[in-house]
């Protein structure tokens, strides 16, 4: 089983991104997915700059994937878009059906972002190119056991197993409405929340995280402890999202518990402390998201 | 014929009074959750989709069934099974979202036109006319996100007929790509047709106020003053670095009234009223005024106003009696 890092889904300054992914090239990760995937107005860093960071991880050895933006909404998305598709050396995440459509002739990964929820659109996306697919973050281990033996031949799937869940996309910027600010004149305040914003109900329970134009979980998606299962349904690449902090001793927790040197419990208790906000693994067993199971809870 | 007005029928009473009040398409869905308006007491079943497409039809109306969540691998004969049976009963076209069910429908029935669901996600031409080559989807509705100038470049770039939201409930996020419902309570649209389902919510009267949950989650407070609307998971008031608001959008209802004749000028095909889950009296009101308003406006779009009186009417029925341009206003983003 391989680990993947997905896209970082934040705003982070140039200097921390490229900061970042230095560190990445000597951590255990095989995939590193690149991009901005969430709003259109982020520019620190330019199709130039990642370009650059991708040569540099494929140097160190790890497979690069563009990723692409989930809400395609104006002629210069698809404009960046298209630059992206047609780069001709590294492949794509697509996270919408218009990047399917410009991925033509193309292996591309489909991101957790297009709805496949059965084998027979998954075999229709492999007819198109794509030899990998990212579950969508809703679907439980029993829809994703049922899902496998359909599965085409050759296709690897991904799971999102770490970090807070992207649960919808807006035209709107929750964050510039925060500060009653107009998303076109935002002043960039995504900048400032490297993490998103916490919102919290009116009883103080930490419940979703403001992420510009996309609404995350405030708790994290945590499938630490079931890494056994998914290598048993034959899942090949865990995903894990970035953090400010810390996301190296995630993906070392999560390279132990794949080679198995620390059992399920053991790799718990160590990622317990760089883990931001509570744990949540609800989706996975197939009941509300926000939950946390009782014997994987710390 | 340009402009047609597309309005909900969540029982055969509402679907007769779309008709009787102007629609030139009525929507449905069958008893089950192979739509996203599955709600206990709503919807068709062989019976009364039966009389329902008769009393259209002979009037010279379209039904179109809406066949819009994703069905999974273990279910998914259901949603084939709805598609043999809609075909059978000669609806006028499916509403789809999934790939899936696409594919075997234009297989199946070459013959049957196809419209992609809001909840398809198509919010750019690349993604509508990879439906229309591999599918032959002939109309698309596009998702709540778009300003004009957006939707008038997708017009321009797509041969596939473009149905837009022009009244009714609001969708802040891009349908199809939220799962905020089943992070709280283990359902969401794309699974179940449902949002933020009645069987979660609990009302609770406290000395702090009338609470609104959802699955146990607080998602309002109103005070004795204050209209307590549905409680939406999207349309609650809550905290966000010590200010309490409602942080991702205010209970309103969307209302494009006065965009007619820009829709028109712009080549949009259809508009459809939103509220299958509302009241057959919701659906002749709203229907009756958009009838008029359509009307008004392909007679002289020129001198057309949305009249006071119309505004009114639509405001008794709006949600939270307020209503909005929404992402078709560039500054409500």
């Amino acid at each position: 089983m391989k680990i993947s890092l997905g896209p970082i889904l934040y705003y982070w300054t140039k200097n921390s991104v490229q900061d970042f992914y230095d560190q990445v090239a000597d951590w255990p990760v095989d995939i590193v997915y690149l991009g901005e995937v969430v709003c259109s107005r982020r520019h620190e860093m330019r199709l130039d700059d990642w370009l650059n960071v991708a040569s540099k991880l494929a140097v160190a050895g790890k497979e690069v994937v563009l990723s692409t933006q989930a809400l395609l909404e104006s002629e210069s998305d698809l404009k960046t878009l298209r630059r992206l598709a047609g780069n001709g050396i590294f492949g794509i995440e697509a996270n919408d059906m218009g990047a399917v459509h410009l991925a033509k002739g193309q292996r591309f990964v489909v991101g957790p972002h297009i709805n496949t929820y059965n084998g027979d659109t998954l075999e229709i996306l492999a007819e198109q190119g794509a030899k990998r697919w990212v579950m969508p973050m809703e679907l439980s281990c029993q829809v994703l056991s049922e899902l496998m033996v359909k599965k085409p031949s050759g296709m690897e799937t991904e799971v999102f197993a770490y970090g807070r869940l992207p649960l919808a996309f807006s035209s709107r910027c929750f964050t510039a409405r925060r500060y009653n600010l107009p998303k076109d004149d935002c002043h960039f305040m995504c900048l400032q929340h490297p993490c998103g914003m916490t919102l919290k109900t009116r009883e103080n329970q930490s419940f979703l995280a403001l992420n510009g134009t996309q609404t995350q979980s405030a708790s994290i998606y945590n499938l630490i402890g079931e890494v056994s299962d998914m290598q048993q349904i034959g899942v090949d690449i865990v995903r894990i999202s970035p953090q400010p902090e810390h996301t190296g001793e995630v993906v070392a927790a999560f390279s132990k518990a794949i080679a198995h040197v620390a059992s399920a419990s053991e790799v718990k208790v160590t990622l317990a402390p760089y883990l931001f906000d509570a744990p949540c693994d609800g989706y996975w067993h197939g009941r509300s998201g926000i939950e946390q199971s009782m014997e994987t809870s710390l | 014929m340009s402009l047609e007005l597309v309005c909900p029928a969540g029982n055969l009473p509402a679907l007769k009074a779309a008709v009787d009040n102007g629609a030139d398409c009525v929507y449905f869905g069958f008893r089950n959750n192979t739509n996203a308006r599955a709600f206990s007491g709503l919807n068709f079943d062989a019976e009364t989709a039966k009389q329902g497409i008769s009393y259209a039809t002979e009037r010279g109306r379209k039904v179109l069934l809406a066949l819009n969540t994703f069905p999974q691998t273990a279910e998914w004969h259901t949603w084939r099974q709805a598609i043999d049976d809609a075909a059978e009963l000669g609806v006028s076209a499916l509403i789809l979202a999934d790939v899936s069910l696409m594919r075997y429908a234009s297989r199946t029935y070459p013959n049957l036109r196809l419209h992609l669901s809001v909840q398809g996600s198509a919010t750019n031409y690349e993604a509508i006319n990879f439906y229309h080559e591999h599918f032959g989807i002939q109309r698309a509705v596009l998702p709540r996100v778009l300003s004009l100038a957006q939707v008038e470049n997708v017009v321009k770039n797509t041969p596939v007929e473009i149905e837009l939201f022009g009244f009714g409930g609001l969708c802040v996020m891009v349908e199809g790509r939220c799962i905020l419902s089943s992070y709280a309570t283990g359902e969401s649209p794309n699974t179940a047709g449902v949002c933020s389902p009645a069987k979660a919510v609990r009302w609770q009267q406290t000395s702090a106020g009338l609470e609104s949950r959802l699955n146990g989650i607080l998602l309002d407070r109103y005070n004795s003053d204050e209209n307590a609307g549905y409680p939406t998971l999207c349309k609650g008031r809550f905290e966000v670095e010590d200010e309490t608001y409602y942080a991702l959008e205010e209970p309103t209802s969307l209302n494009t009234l006065e965009l007619i004749p820009e829709m028109l000028r712009m080549g949009i095909s259809a508009i459809k009223i939103e509220g299958r889950q509302r009241s057959p009296v919701y659906v002749e009101q709203v229907t009756r005024v958009w009838r008029a308003a359509i009307d008004a406006a392909k007679k002289d779009a020129a001198h057309y106003v949305a009249t006071p009186d119309w505004m009114a009417q639509l405001g008794k029925v709006s949600e939270g009696q307020q209503h909005t341009l929404g992402a078709y206003y560039r500054p409500w983003k």
